[in-house]
């Protein structure tokens, strides 16, 4: 038995860097030509899109444009879905993505994912985030404890949770249950988090919590954001990516810094999105 | 049962009073509170005779006491214990197989694949066997090939392949309703699949799991034909469950059938029945309860 933390990697608990010029753009995932099938249909196509290490990456476009899609390619939740088919080119760092023979709970160990609707599982707040904890192998209880306290402090739900960790986590309401569903996603240390419109169903207050707690991330892990928030994805992200569907399939249509993508877009489609007008 | 938000009591006033102000509504509502009278009522009366023919025999000793002249005195100790312990072997077959079965068919076969149709559509059929067949099975098979001869666990053994299709099939229903959700979100955080259906889908599952018990149950005790076969009728206290013992339900069948003058006596099991299979159903709940607040689920 080991009493030691997953990962001892003591340096990603410094305190956080608030800075958009913290991000070196360093490629963590590479998505080359990457189109996704799910049976005949054509979800998006010939996606070429860096993710840099450590800033928030924002994928934002209409509805139904693959951009969800897109994610979980990444952490391979696609496997879930019958008749699903990736090809092209992805990699994590120097992992590739879509050999079929990839360890596949390792890599959601790296990749990380909160969904839209908040979704923590019909178990106890502290047993939300000990499952995932003692799945990977954390097995001593006091490690777990310091760990679930860890990612609850940082997730700023600790001092609200502290004193019924053993209560329903659906008794929680929807903001804490989306930022305790982030916390157990973090609690597992991942070097990549998916978020999949995660503000999209509380109300603005909470959505604010979240979208700060998102900013507090940058620099800590790479974080690739799926919003609908075009003002959201202004104010948080250091990057962005216009997904668009064109004929029958989506496409990336513009990739570039959040700055650049909002006031110089070099694409007539993202400024037009960009500035609300009709394309 | 209301909710926090609107008291059922509230809802009561405003909707009864006000739908049966037009004609069509109150028509509808006669029928459905109608349907529900006949069925409670048709209920009550069962018990009601049950109660009345039965109440009078029943006592400490009744209980405590082994038959004597043919079950027309004395009492059903032996078997009430012959019963208990057939429950008991077929619970403990039927629970972890139908679990299993059920898991397979819910989590591993998609309604896509051929193996898992099949299994399906034949527990259907099993479900709706005759229990006299399943009789003549045990007997043929759990008696006789494998040579166990009139005994409690042939009985447990052939009930348990009686109620294995009802319990699977609830079971399976009751996987099958839990949103595709968990077992995304279970996935993406890297657990395996058996985490994911230890951990996660059976406690979640588990008031349908109940309900799939408690319906076996149902089906076990209430079971006289294929327990003819089997455990046979033999009166006798079982020393264990490789002795023939009475089941109640048989022991009601032949007290009505064969004793003259017997009714009071199989009343009065009848009752012993009826509340042995109240109890089951308290426990089977109770139990899930228990687990479902072990693993902190929420109770709604």
């Amino acid at each position: 038995m080991s009493d030691e933390p997953l990962r001892p990697s003591l340096e990603r608990w410094l305190p956080l860097q608030q800075q958009a010029e913290c991000c070196e753009p360093h490629p963590l995932v590479r998505a080359q030509e990457l189109s996704l099938r799910y049976g005949p249909t054509l979800v998006f196509e010939d996606v070429t899109l860096d993710v840099h290490e450590g800033c928030i990456t924002a994928l934002v476009g209409p509805s139904g444009c693959g951009k969800t899609s897109f994610l979980t390619c990444i952490n391979r939740l696609t496997d879930l879905i019958p008749g699903a088919r990736v090809s092209g080119n992805l990699r994590l760092d120097d992992v590739d993505l879509l050999d079929p023979q990839i360890d596949l709970i390792a890599l959601r160990r790296r990749v990380g994912m909160v969904f839209q609707k908040p979704n923590p599982f019909p178990l106890s707040i502290r047993r939300n985030l000990c499952l995932p904890l003692k799945e990977h192998g954390m097995r001593s209880r006091i490690a777990r404890a310091e760990a679930t306290e860890r990612a609850l402090r940082d997730v700023g739900l600790w001092d609200e949770v502290k004193d019924r960790l053993e209560s329903p986590a659906l008794a929680l309401s929807g903001g804490q249950q989306q930022r305790l569903c982030i916390a157990r996603a973090l609690v597992l240390e991942p070097e990549v988090l998916l978020m999949d419109e995660p503000c999209s169903a509380l109300d603005p207050l909470a959505s604010r919590v979240v979208e700060d707690l998102i900013v507090g991330l940058r620099g800590r892990l790479t974080v690739l954001i799926v919003t609908h928030n075009l003002a959201q994805a202004r104010r948080i992200a250091d990057w962005a990516a216009l997904f668009w569907k064109q004929d029958d399939a989506a496409r990336l249509i513009e990739h570039g810094a959040v700055q650049q993508i909002f006031e110089a877009p070099k694409q007539e489609l993202t400024a037009a999105y960009v500035q609300g007008r009709s394309c | 049962m209301g909710s926090r938000l609107f008291p059922s009591a509230w809802l009561d006033s405003s909707w009864r009073w006000r739908s049966l102000a037009v004609p069509r509504d109150a028509a509808a509502h006669l029928a459905v509170w109608g349907a529900a009278l006949v069925v409670t009522g048709a209920f009550t009366w069962i018990v009601a005779d049950v109660v009345g023919h039965g109440a009078s025999h029943l006592s400490l000793e009744f209980l405590t006491a082994a038959p004597a002249d043919a079950g027309l005195s004395g009492g059903i100790a032996p078997i009430l214990v012959s019963t208990v312990l057939i429950l008991c072997v077929c619970m403990a077959v039927a629970i972890p197989l139908g679990l299993g079965t059920a898991v397979l068919l819910a989590e591993f076969s998609r309604d896509a694949n051929r193996q898992g149709r099949f299994v399906r559509r034949s527990l259907d059929v099993l479900a709706g066997l005759p229990s006299i067949v399943f009789g003549l099975f045990g007997y043929a098979f759990f008696c006789h090939a494998l040579g166990l001869g009139f005994s409690i666990l042939s009985g447990g053994l052939t009930l348990a392949c009686m109620v294995l299709p009802i319990l699977i099939r609830s079971v399976e229903a009751a996987l099958r309703a839990l949103p595709d959700e968990i077992r995304a979100t279970g996935a993406a955080l890297g657990l395996s699949k058996t985490t994911l259906i230890r951990s996660l889908l059976l406690p979640a599952a588990s008031p349908g799991i109940a309900v799939g018990l408690i319906l076996g149950i149902g089906r076990a005790l209430a079971e006289t034909a294929a327990l003819l076969f089997t455990s046979g009728y033999v009166v006798r206290m079982p020393n264990s469950v490789f002795d023939s013992g009475r089941a109640l339900s048989v022991h009601i069948y032949d007290l009505a059938m064969n004793v003259p003058g017997g009714d009071g006596m199989a009343y009065a099991s009848a009752l012993v029945l009826l509340g042995l299979l109240v109890m089951m159903n308290a426990l089977a709940t109770e139990l899930v309860q228990r687990w479902q607040k072990r693993k902190g689920l929420l109770l709604v």
